[in-house]
């Protein structure tokens, strides 16, 4: 019998061991800055406040971290969309100025791997412009550097929030690089290929209320020169 | 003793390690695609929102169709013109299989028309559709991009809104219906045919 327990009180260490191990990572560090950080192409950057009590709406299964707002918003309860959320955010220009409207759907991806460090979600954009158009970025984002660096450090404080400076690029493909692959639907970016990389910025995360002070940015990069008429942002 | 102890811990690792390789930690629900064959070769699957009932959203310049109540849609020139509204998508059988927005904006000359649709287990695709609806009163679109399943997908879509006859007092008021023709090459006037 004792041997059992003995077993049996292992395979729980065993298995206390991988989970740290995962968390613990040095091979599983952030990848370091995107390939958009560096170019030389015209890009689109738009920024907007990741946490959802600051955007227009925000709505998911009602019963994740993060509330719906407005209160009365329906919620997204049925199966095959219990696991995705929307928010529609009011996105700035680099200035700071309003520039347009986004709506980011976000769902849980069946490719994430935590033995490979990857908390993977399947998120679209769709971006409205005024004066410019419309644009769609389909992008997965990895969200394994953020769980590990601020999410469980959060939920392992005593109160459960956790403050300092955390900034990565969430996007993690389609793109060979790491990048989100945009496609202009209308207006002058109608027909244009792009690529994009999103970042987050977080000061203040709760593990009970999500994110406390956080801002999103797009940085949305064109293979080729603008024309004048279509105006970069930056 | 001991050496059961520590042989428990690599056995510990090793059946954590299996179980996560091995049972996946996301399990996306799926509803089976509803795909009929096209006449033309292609393939048409229908989607369609009930209204109110399926509406998340309705931003608008106009504070008396705002949905949710307590919306605070954006007041000013950047929105002025634009109408934006979110919707449950549901397939032909009825059921709820992702969310849809549309956006309807207009600015001087330009008028933009656009449904993104987001289905979690398969991807999501925009579509951009034309101005005007034709005679029949079906809008026409052409599929601009996709993700995932409809990466490699070129196509049509096709809005049209179905008023109630049902003349019932708890039945919606309508639904608006999606036909999305998966092509290799658009043909509107078939899209059109299929929305008929």
């Amino acid at each position: 019998m004792k041997y059992l327990l003995a077993l049996l009180l292992g395979m729980i260490v065993g298995a206390i061991f991988l989970a740290l191990a995962l968390l613990y990572n040095p091979f599983a560090a952030n990848r370091g800055a995107s390939p958009l950080s560096v170019t030389d192409a015209d890009v689109i950057a738009l920024a907007y406040s990741a946490v959802p009590t600051e955007s227009i709406l925000y709505t998911n299964d009602g019963e994740s971290m993060h509330a719906p707002r407005p209160d009365k918003v329906l919620q997204l309860w049925e199966a095959p969309i219990r696991q995705t959320s929307a928010m529609v955010s009011l996105l700035d220009n680099a200035g700071g100025e309003p520039a347009g409207i986004g709506v980011k759907f976000s769902s849980k991806s069946e490719s994430s791997r935590p033995l490979k460090g990857a908390a993977i979600m399947d998120s679209a954009w769709y971006i409205y412009l005024p004066g410019r158009g419309s644009l769609f970025v389909a992008q997965q984002e990895n969200y394994w550097p953020f769980l590990r660096q601020v999410a469980f450090p959060a939920w392992r404080s005593s109160a459960n929030t956790w403050r300092g400076k955390w900034f990565g690029d969430m996007t993690s493909g389609p793109g060979a690089l790491g990048t989100a692959a945009v496609a202009g639907a209308s207006g002058s970016l109608r027909g244009r290929d792009m690529e994009a990389v999103e970042s987050l910025s977080v000061l203040a995360f709760s593990s009970d209320q999500g994110f406390v002070s956080a801002e999103g940015r797009l940085l949305i990069a064109f293979p080729e020169p603008l024309s004048a008429a279509a105006n970069p942002v930056r | 003793m001991i050496k059961t102890f520590l042989f428990g811990i690599v056995l510990g690792v090793i059946v954590a390690a299996g179980a996560l390789y091995a049972f996946p930690v996301v399990d996306q629900a799926r509803e089976t695609s509803i795909i009929a064959v096209a006449p033309n070769g292609g393939t048409i699957e229908s989607f369609h929102t009930k209204i109110p009932i399926d509406r998340v959203m309705t931003g608008a310049p106009a504070r008396g169709e705002l949905v949710p109540p307590g919306l605070e849609w954006p007041v000013g020139d950047l929105l002025a013109g634009v109408r934006m509204e979110m919707f449950k998508i549901r397939n032909a059988r009825d059921a709820v299989v992702g969310v849809g927005v549309r956006t309807a904006a207009r600015r001087g000359d330009e008028v933009v028309i656009d449904w993104m649709l987001h289905l979690p287990a398969r991807g999501s695709l925009i579509v951009s559709m034309e101005p005007q609806p034709r005679e029949s009163g079906a809008r026409i679109g052409t599929i601009v991009s996709g993700s995932r399943e409809f990466e490699e997908l070129e196509g049509a879509l096709a809005e049209r809104w179905v008023a109630n006859q049902s003349g019932d007092d708890d039945a919606p008021l309508g639904r608006i219906e999606l036909r999305a023709s998966y092509l290799s090459q658009l043909e509107p006037a078939l899209m059109e045919e299929a929305a008929q």
